[in-house]
């Protein structure tokens, strides 16, 4: 049984807008696969499609299978047991997915609770370990703290350590270091491989810059405009694309890197 | 007094320092805290028996009776204490009714999508169009003119009110990926409510229950005016000021008392009001 089977999935807005058309893609325990596509592409709703977290107005259609069990159509009871479990989620944009009247702390606390069962102390304890495996210096003061009063980098740390305090079997990134500094770009994509790789998680690595995707992982599906237009290894996109549109991302790449390269030499 | 200011309040910018405490907010507590001492003294001790007729007649401030006496040569001083407690009980009544009916309601209502949604919503509008006055002469016939049906009334009509309001607030916080954040990882829908919903709106939730209180305050005057209230000697001051309407040149202490104590307490809770939407507010205490 794949973890992540995707079929023919398609999400249509109550106007009749096709925003995902007929994807197909599937992700085994323990494998990644990057998604890559220019924004707007259908990245994110690709995403949250596989959760059943579409916004209200959205329709998805096809078939996500999670760990055997059909999410599209599902009850919200059935995808609550099924989140967090078998799949969970890092966002982009670390300020707003932490709630802002939250202590840092009680916001991993929560989803540990719910899978370890622990209290009190012991708990306490889970959460300073949980911030700790995310190399957050001073854990106990960071868990005391609110999202507002640590940095970017921290903030998107402390989103992974929410994620990963599930033991999700899949992990979903969606653009994790989008929103970043780049200078803590590189540290972040280096943390979430080693976690990833240390608890054997499949993971979905999602991208707009396949420079970014090819550290994480070697297989990558080209989105454009909701469809897929490519697959395969991030080898044969760079020597071998198929596609002028893939080919134009390997160009944008290259710019990006040859740019930075120029920056850090200077 | 202290001023009901909950847990998730304390200011996350700097967790140490204190609230700022604006003077609109000390003034609003001092306004209403003198009619809260008044109807708390009012529960343990009165200067006269409400219904202690032995005065004179429309007697003039001083003399034994610190406001005068009505028509009846009953203690105005004593209906003006026991009218502070009616006003606190009519407001507490009234909101506390507004505010378990209204945000339950409004919760429920914000889950609700396509024509449910719409319906609900509709609902919700024509409630708030129907007049209070219309609905408290509904209950009062189906009942009696007593201040519990006029709390009914008033509660009710205000819980359409914190309803829509409570709808369109967690509609906001529903849209905020926070709420997808913990969705993600399995929070339940109660969860998400009493852990990131409730917390996130109680700050504009307050300022508006402390409104809604000036308002049934407001409401339960008018309605004992018209008579749809007890009648002296345990009137409101609405009730107080019907009755005092007919002597007011000759003896208009009977009026200017209780009207004053209205404005007292209504200006108070409109000021406390202000003050908690300065501190309370996260968007401008982030900014802090
Ligand atoms: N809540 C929404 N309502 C309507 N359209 C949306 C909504 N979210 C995204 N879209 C549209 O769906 C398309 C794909 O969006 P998204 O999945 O966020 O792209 P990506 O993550 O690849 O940048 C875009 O054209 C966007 O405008
Ligand atoms: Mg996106």
């Amino acid at each position: 049984m794949t973890l992540l089977d995707v079929r023919g999935l398609t999400v249509t807005t109550d106007e009749d807008r096709t925003l995902v058309d007929d994807l197909t893609f599937a992700v085994g325990a323990g494998e990644r696969l990057g998604l890559i596509g220019e924004s707007g592409s259908g990245k994110s709703l690709t995403s949250l499609a596989v959760l059943g977290l579409l916004p209200p107005g959205m329709t998805a259609t096809g078939s996500v299978r999670l760990a055997g069990t059909e999410v599209v159509g599902a009850r919200e009871k059935a995808l609550t047991e099924l989140r967090g479990r078998r799949a969970s989620v890092v966002f982009q944009e670390p300020l707003t997915a932490l709630d802002p009247l939250m202590r840092v702390g009680r916001q991993i606390a929560e989803p540990l609770r719910r899978r370890t069962g622990l209290k009190g102390d012991a708990l306490h304890k889970a959460v300073a370990d949980a911030l700790d495996q995310v190399r957050l210096p001073d854990p106990r003061r960071i868990a005391r703290a609110f999202p507002h009063e640590i940095s970017g980098g921290q903030r998107q740390r402390v989103a992974l350590a929410m994620a990963l305090a599930c033991e999700p079997e899949l992990l979903i990134a969606d653009e994790p270091t989008t929103a970043l500094d780049v200078t803590v770009q590189a540290d972040m994509l280096d943390l979430l491989d080693s976690l990833v790789r240390e608890r054997s998680m499949a993971l979905l690595f999602v991208s707009h810059d396949l420079a970014v995707v090819s550290r994480i992982t070697d297989s990558v599906l080209v989105l454009r405009h909701g469809r897929a237009v490519e697959t395969g290894t991030v080898e044969d996109l760079v020597h071998r694309p198929r596609e002028p549109y893939t080919a134009a991302l390997v160009e944008s790449a290259r710019k990006l890197e040859s740019a930075l390269d120029v920056g850090a030499g200077g | 007094m202290t001023t009901p200011v909950p847990a998730v309040t304390e200011l996350p910018g700097k967790p140490r320092s204190r609230p700022r405490r604006s003077a609109t907010l000390v003034t609003g507590c001092v306004l209403t805290g003198l009619v809260a001492l008044l109807a708390l003294i009012s529960v343990v001790w009165l200067p006269y028996e409400p219904d202690d007729t032995s005065g004179t007649r429309l007697a003039p401030p001083g003399d034994g009776h610190l406001l005068g006496t009505d028509k009846l040569g009953r203690d105005l001083f004593t209906q003006v204490m026991n009218g502070s407690r009616i006003a606190w009980e009519a407001g507490l009544g009234s909101v506390a009714i507004a505010a378990v009916l209204g945000i339950t309601l409004g919760v429920l209502a914000a889950y609700a999508q396509g024509w449910l949604d719409d319906t609900v919503s509709a609902l919700l509008d024509i409630l708030i169009a129907f007049p209070t006055l219309l609905l408290a002469m509904l209950i009062v016939a189906a009942r009696d003119a007593t201040l519990g049906s006029a709390i009914l009334a008033i509660g009710l009509a205000q819980s359409a009110v914190v309803a829509r309001l409570t709808r369109i607030l967690v509609k906001r916080v529903l849209a905020q990926d926070y709420i997808t954040a913990a969705r993600t990882s399995g929070t339940s829908r109660p969860r998400i409510v009493a852990a990131h919903i409730l917390p996130n709106i109680w700050p504009t939730l307050v300022v508006n229950l402390a409104l809604q209180f000036g308002l049934a305050v407001l409401a339960e005057a008018g309605l004992s005016y018209l008579g749809l209230g007890a009648p002296p000697p345990n009137a409101s001051w609405g009730g107080m000021l019907q009755q005092a309407q007919a002597t007011f040149t000759t003896a208009p202490a009977g009026a200017i008392a209780p009207g004053v104590l209205l404005v007292v307490l209504v200006v108070g809770v409109n000021l406390i009001a202000d003050g908690l939407r300065d501190t309370l507010d996260p968007a401008r205490r982030r900014s802090a």
